[in-house]
């Protein structure tokens, strides 16, 4: 130590130590960089696969800014969870005008989407496409997320989400095929009428606790026939049918005489 | 039984006849008809067996239920509970179906069928009887000595009449035991009580809504005050629902100005028509929707009724950010909430 600290006036110092800086940065650059580097490309690549289909196919309602007009709603800052559910259930590109964009056959493959969603992405910051782990429901407690689907979502969804009817020809869709990740990117984005969940007021655990307990429903009902679990309409119907038809049979079978 | 074809004779009847025309004529027995098995030994021979079939299906399906009971457990999966379920309902259905439709095909084909009549009798008594009675009855009468024991007219009478009041006044006082309507203007709201998010009781910082967010908003009390008796009737007059707007579709008369922060406003859930939670919101339309009766409040415009039965709009909950962030409620609703009563006014 004070043979350095008795050479560090030597006047060769300032060149040594700039070389020695230099070979450190250059060091660290070359084990740090082309990790990074690859990924930017790829990612770099996706969004202008993305651009190009967001033109051909998005541009011309949303704009080919993404800004939207009147009716159409901006893309700036929806995130790629927005994509993803909306793109991935088929709800966009639109095929019609209606109360509501209905799921339908997805347009786009899986690939094709992400790039679509990385290209939205990359316009602004907005809620992201969960992970495998965020979605899993074998993770959730079905017993909390029922909890926060009666309190949240029943009203609309149904108890056990087999949907039900809004006004003017909205409605709310059953949620009985949904996958749990497009289940997840719709509470978080708030699709449509849907209002938003975000992570504030429905914490990431709590969306999986939903999940489970949605998944759950999908065993059907441990009494029997739950006849699309809609409620009062569809029993009612099989009782009065079925039910009283069948009394009233066995009472005119029995009053009547013997041939 | 044919029309009289003399309109003169038919007046005659009307006329004079009045107690025989309340007499239905007796119609008498109808031909009595042989069944199939009554005629051909074969169709009997038939029907016996049916009876037979019916029963033995009936044994069967007792022998299957106890089988079924044995050999299908339910698992805890909800699939196990549903089969075993239907497997036991199945073959109880069986064994008491088949009892009963043995037992009425049994009844109706092979059972005699030969139609039997026994008359009523008549509903007076003789006249001999019923005078005994009556003799009976003064006679109990003038023996008990009640006419001429004024006191003992007065206690019986006394006790029979207050006896009822053992009933009557309990049934009354617990139905009408609190006419205390006061307790209907308030809600444990009260000026600084935080919001919280209902069930969980996390409390909500404006900055956690993002526009378009929808927060199911109950009173921030603690956890063990949740968990009590009076909580669920509390919970039932405050809930809140809190939504976040953009502040430029947010429509605020002057006064109110001040009781939405950074377009965050908070309504009463109840509906103003007849009490349902009102939690059915659309985003888009910025419209709340009353399940029950499709009542459809415009939150953005103050919450008032824009289609559907209800009469008033939603009472809103003032809320205003304190010193951390949270949000909290300024004051009690202004108004009662939910339907109207009577002396929801005064």
């Amino acid at each position: 130590m004070k043979a350095l600290a008795a050479r560090r006036h030597h006047r060769f110092t300032p060149v040594v130590l700039l070389l020695l800086a230099l070979l450190v940065t250059g060091g660290l650059y070359a084990a740090l960089a082309p990790t990074s580097a690859s990924a930017d490309t790829a990612a770099t690549d996706d969004i202008a696969a993305g651009e190009k289909l967001f033109l051909a196919n998005c541009a011309t309602c949303h704009g080919v800014n993404a800004e939207g007009r009147d009716e159409v709603p901006s893309l700036i800052g929806v995130g790629s969870a927005a994509v993803n559910f909306q793109v991935g259930t088929g709800r966009m590109p639109m095929a019609m005008n209606g109360p509501q964009a209905e799921a339908k056959p997805a347009q786009f493959d899986a690939k094709q989407t992400s790039q679509l969603a990385a290209y939205v992405a990359s316009l602004g910051p907005g809620p992201s496409t969960p992970t495998a782990e965020q979605v899993d429901p074998a993770l959730g407690d079905p017993s909390m997320g029922a909890q926060i689907f009666r309190t949240n979502c029943a009203m609309c969804h149904n108890a056990v989400g087999a949907g039900g009817a809004l006004s003017e020809g909205k409605f709310a869709p059953a949620l009985t095929d949904t996958t749990p990740t497009h289940i997840y990117e719709a509470m978080l984005t708030g699709p449509q009428s849907m209002p938003v969940f975000n992570d504030a007021t429905i914490t990431p655990e709590e969306k999986r606790d939903v999940i489970a307990y949605l998944v759950e429903q999908r065993e059907g009902s441990a009494g029997g026939l739950d006849l699309g679990g809609i409620g009062p309409v569809s029993e009612g119907l099989w009782i009065w049918i079925v039910g009283i038809g069948s009394l009233i049979g066995c009472a005119v079978w029995i009053g009547a005489k013997s041939s | 039984m044919s029309e009289p074809k003399n309109p003169e004779n038919a007046v005659d009847v009307a006329g004079t006849g009045a107690s025989e025309l309340d007499r239905f004529p007796d119609p008498g027995m109808h031909e009595h008809k042989l069944r199939m098995a009554d005629k051909d030994p074969k169709a009997a021979k038939r029907a016996e067996a049916q009876v037979v079939i019916l029963f033995v299906i009936s044994i069967v399906g007792t022998i299957g239920m106890l089988i079924a009971y044995f050999a299908i457990r339910p698992e805890g999966t909800t699939a196990s509970v549903r089969n075993a379920n239907l497997a036991l309902g199945l073959g109880m259905f069986f064994a008491l179906m088949g009892i009963g439709l043995a037992a009425v095909h049994w009844a109706k084909t092979l059972m005699s069928d030969h139609e039997k009549s026994e008359d009523r009798h008549a509903q007076r008594s003789a006249d001999d009887v019923r005078e005994a009675a009556v003799a009976v009855l003064k006679e109990g009468a003038a023996d008990s000595g009640i006419a001429r024991r004024p006191v003992l007219q007065g206690a019986v009478v006394t006790a029979l009449a207050l006896f009822p009041l053992t009933i009557v006044v309990p049934l009354i006082s617990s139905v009408g035991g609190d006419w205390d309507i006061s307790k209907f203007k308030h809600t444990i709201w009260k000026p600084g009580t935080r919001l919280a998010i209902d069930p969980t009781g996390r409390l909500i910082k404006a900055s956690d809504l993002t526009i378009g967010s929808v927060v199911h908003v109950i009173p921030d009390v603690p956890a063990e005050e949740r968990r009590s008796h009076h909580w669920i009737a509390e919970k039932a007059k405050a809930i809140v629902l809190l939504v976040r707007l953009d502040p430029a579709i947010l429509k605020e008369t002057e006064e109110r100005k001040s009781w939405s922060y950074d377009g965050i406003v908070a309504y009463s859930k109840i509906c103003t028509h007849v009490g349902c939670p009102v939690a059915l919101y659309e985003q888009q339309t910025h419209h709340l929707l009353c399940p029950c009766h499709q009542s459809t409040f415009d939150v953005a415009d103050g919450a008032k009724v824009v289609f559907g039965p209800a009469k008033r709009p939603l009472p809103q909950l003032p809320i205003m950010v304190d010193d951390e962030g949270y949000l909290v409620a300024q004051d009690d609703f202004d108004e009662p909430v939910g339907p109207s009563y009577w002396e929801r006014l005064k």
